[in-house]
């Protein structure tokens, strides 16, 4: 019998239908991957299995038994366990009591603890690797070990399938193959694994079979290598055919100093890196984008350039270092952030919002600068005295960049514009940026996960891997030489 | 969870209320009624620490069940007079209903939904008894015809004893298997839920024992007052009063409970000759131990110990 099958899952979401029919079934001592890119609906299919969100239709079933539509610590006590990706360990409490946690029976009559339980959370512990630290408490512990704690929770109730949430994000590359090494020790012990991430490379040493979605669908599935070299993935990860209209970088006349340069920049966030030497450069009129996966390090990047979060190394505007100077001075001096999460003023208008980026700009100007962006997005035009939290997704991207715009800067960083928006909204976004392109002379630096988006702008390209640059280049030499990086 | 009831915190405070039940032996009435007062608030704030510190629920209405627990004892007592430990019995058991009457629905609503319904029953609570103050006694107040004692030391010694035992309950609950399942449901419920813990079962558990030791302690205090009023009981700012204390002590220590109870009540009465003042002045202790010692008072002893 198999572990777990999911039979023609759907999830809608008011009018967004985040899963479509989706049908799998994973054996014991198998190890299924379940990727596609941000808002292909992996995480939807992931929640619904848990039980945390309820299916709309369709059946999920654990050992043959139908749970759908179970509450959450029912599917857990049928077998199900999960490793998340944040760690949220008890703090006050010690590794192994962490551990003991998920051994405990689900009972308000269970005043004090059975020395089983302890013996039973020290042999999980030895397993994963924790022995040595039993007594610590969380706080005190590396980010790797962390994620152990997380691991040894998942299979403490000896669960029959694990659902794996990004396993090897943050995970230097050392770390990483221990971890692979675990999660093949629950095949290992008869497990079905379902391990959910956003690309078939960082699973395809691991899984059996990879089953790939996009907006809701499912695209592909085979073995990893099938997957990956399957027409429609390819070109939901890579775009196909690109035609680029980048420019060489001999054409940019700062080439000596250009205007901003990052220079083997270092960010940690408590124990974890988030960027590692990391160096680019931008010359003035240039596009540059900066390519990888969630948890790469592309806000980490931005941050830093904004002045937002400490770094060590040096970032320098037109040979100036801007350390020391505060988020604000670098902001006013016109390196400006369209942030990822949009962050707009969702209470205020759509022109109001404008006027907020406007604010250091005279009467004239301001309006000489709003003919512009309304050409460039006609449909802010029309949705002008609308608050800006009932506009839709893409609008509100649009709205996100045009103030951005409204500041008038020397530098526009643009933060994922296309995370969680549909394909036909992102083809709107990139008609947009194109006439940008043209009319204004204007920076750019674009991070992306979308290389599809991204490519067709850009002059030249970064790709972000695990907190380093791993590879630099013009966008047409980008499939044969970093292109297998990423599906 | 490992390290058992009985650890150097718990045998400090048994030490430290051991020797508090030999103050009688030397201080006026006065102040041993006024401590009797301030154990019945450690209670309280007590209580009120289960759920905002382990199942991560602010209550705004910890007068709620402290109001029901003292009124249905006293109406109890003032109508037909039947033993006083059947009166707090039925204290108890009011609180405990109307805990679960609350918590049912409100547990469903999340984020701040959860304290605004606290918030409101107070509201209702209050309003019901000055409607019908005919069995309430209304504004004026309910004089119930009995109390425990009218000796202060014995008075004195059953709130002492009273707030040891709750204190130990307490303390013990939330150190168990079940109050671990609690702080892990009030800290990632997706995550409990997970693990296979029934969330909602859990922090409706400690909503009842919430609910049962602030009814218990609201009816004993009823029958050393000797009277119940809405100032005393159910108004807005005892329960300010109960939060502030517990939160002053320290969150997650339910012990911290007490000494921020007892901190406030005693340091509120000792400025009394300043008038108005003196409120003013504990509320800005108050604010500044919360901004400056997130740990309360347990959380600045504890720091100093190195562990707490």
């Amino acid at each position: 019998m198999k572990a777990l099958e999911v039979e023609k899952l759907s999830k809608r979401f008011g009018g967004l239908t985040a899963a479509r029919d989706i049908s799998f079934s994973i054996a014991p001592g198998e190890i299924l991957g379940l990727i596609g890119p941000n808002g292909s609906g992996k995480s939807t299919v992931m929640k619904a299995i848990l039980g945390v969100e309820k299916p709309t239709s369709g059946s999920v079933r654990i050992k043959g038994v139908e749970v759908a539509g179970w509450p959450p610590h029912k599917i857990a006590r049928l077998g199900v366990g999960m490793v998340f990706q944040h760690s949220r360990p008890l703090h006050r409490q010690t590794v192994l009591e962490n551990i003991a946690l998920a051994l405990l029976p689900d009972s308000l009559t269970r005043l004090f603890p059975d020395p089983a339980i302890i013996a039973r959370a020290k042999a999980i512990a030895e397993r994963v690797g924790l022995s040595a630290v039993l007594d610590r408490k969380p706080a005190t512990l590396p980010f790797a070990d962390l994620r152990r704690i997380e691991l040894a929770k998942a299979i403490a109730r000896d669960p029959a399938v694990v659902l794996v949430d990004e396993p090897f994000a943050g995970l230097t590359a050392r770390e990483t193959s221990a971890f692979a090494e675990l999660i093949a020790e629950m095949r290992r012990d008869g497990r079905a694994v379902m391990i959910v991430d956003h690309n078939v490379r960082s699973v395809a040493s691991l899984a059996n079979r990879v089953l790939a979605m996009y907006v809701g669908e499912r695209i592909a599935e085979g073995s990893p290598e099938e997957v990956m070299n399957d027409e429609t993935v390819r070109r939901v990860y890579l775009g196909g055919a690109l035609t680029t209209a980048a420019r060489p970088e001999s054409s940019f006349k700062d080439a000596a100093t250009p205007f901003l340069e990052v220079d083997s920049v270092d960010v940690f966030y408590d124990r974890a890196q988030a960027l590692e030497k990391a160096s680019l450069h931008i010359h003035r009129g240039e596009f540059v984008a900066v390519v990888g996966l969630n948890g790469a390090g592309k806000t980490t990047l931005f941050n830093a350039i904004s002045g937002l979060v400490p770094f060590a190394g040096d970032i320098r505007r037109e040979g100036q270092s801007l350390i020391g100077r505060s988020a604000a001075a670098i902001a006013r001096g016109g390196v400006v952030q369209a942030p990822e999460g949009r962050d707009l003023f969702t209470d205020m208008t759509v022109r109001e919002n404008l006027d907020m980026g406007g604010l250091r700009l005279t009467a004239g100007e301001s309006e000489e600068r709003l003919d512009w962006l309304f050409d460039l997005f006609p449909r802010l035009k029309e949705r002008l005295a609308q608050t800006a939290g009932t506009l839709s997704g893409g609008e509100q991207q649009q709205l996100t960049i045009a103030r951005a715009l409204m500041t008038k800067p020397d530098l526009l960083i643009l933060d994922e514009p296309t995370l969680g928006l549909a394909p036909i909204v992102m083809e709107q976004i990139s008609k947009a940026l194109e006439r940008l392109r043209q009319t204004a002379d204007i920076t750019v630096l674009l991070g992306e996960q979308n290389v599809t988006f991204a490519l067709p702008h850009a002059d030249r390209v970064y790709v972000l891997e695990h907190a380093r640059i791993v590879w630099e280049g013009p966008p047409e030499r980008f499939e044969a030489e970093a292109g297998a990086r990423y599906i | 969870m490992l390290r058992g009831l009985f650890s150097p915190a718990v045998l400090i405070s048994l030490a430290v209320c051991l020797c508090l039940s030999f103050l009688p032996l030397w201080v006026s009435g006065y102040i041993l009624g006024l401590l009797t007062t301030a154990y019945y608030f450690g209670v309280f704030s007590m209580s009120w620490d289960l759920l905002f510190g382990f199942a991560n629920e602010v209550n705004f209405g910890p007068t709620f069940l402290i109001g029901l627990g003292a009124y249905t004892a006293g109406i109890l007592d003032s109508l037909y007079q039947p033993p006083l430990a059947l009166c707090v019995a039925a204290g108890a058991l009011a609180a405990v209903l109307g805990g679960v009457v609350l918590a049912l629905p409100a547990l469903r609503v999340r984020g701040p939904y959860f304290g605004l319904t606290t918030l409101v029953a107070v509201l209702l609570l209050q309003n019901f008894i000055v409607v019908f103050a005919d069995l309430t006694g209304g504004e004026i107040g309910l004089t119930v015809p009995d109390v425990i004692s009218a000796s202060d030391k014995i008075n004195y010694w059953i709130a002492l004893g009273f707030m040891t035992f709750s204190g130990l309950a307490l303390y013990g609950l939330s150190r168990s298997p079940v109050g671990l399942i609690l702080q892990a449901s009030g800290q990632d419920p997706v995550q409990a839920g997970a693990l296979g813990f029934n969330v909602v079962k859990h922090k409706l558990a400690s909503f009842i024992v919430s609910a049962l030791f602030s009814g218990l302690a609201g009816a004993l205090m009823v029958f050393y007052l000797g009277a119940a009023s809405v100032g005393t009981f159910v108004d807005i700012s005892v329960g300010v009063q109960v939060i502030v204390g517990a939160v002053l002590g320290g969150r997650r220590t339910i012990l911290g409970g007490a000494i921020g109870a007892i901190f406030l009540i005693c340091a509120g009465e000792s400025l009394r000759p300043l008038g108005d003042l003196a409120t003013f002045i504990v509320s800005a202790i108050a604010l500044v131990v919360v901004l400056a010692f997130p740990g309360g008072l347990i959380g600045l002893f504890g720091a100093k110990r190195g562990a707490a």
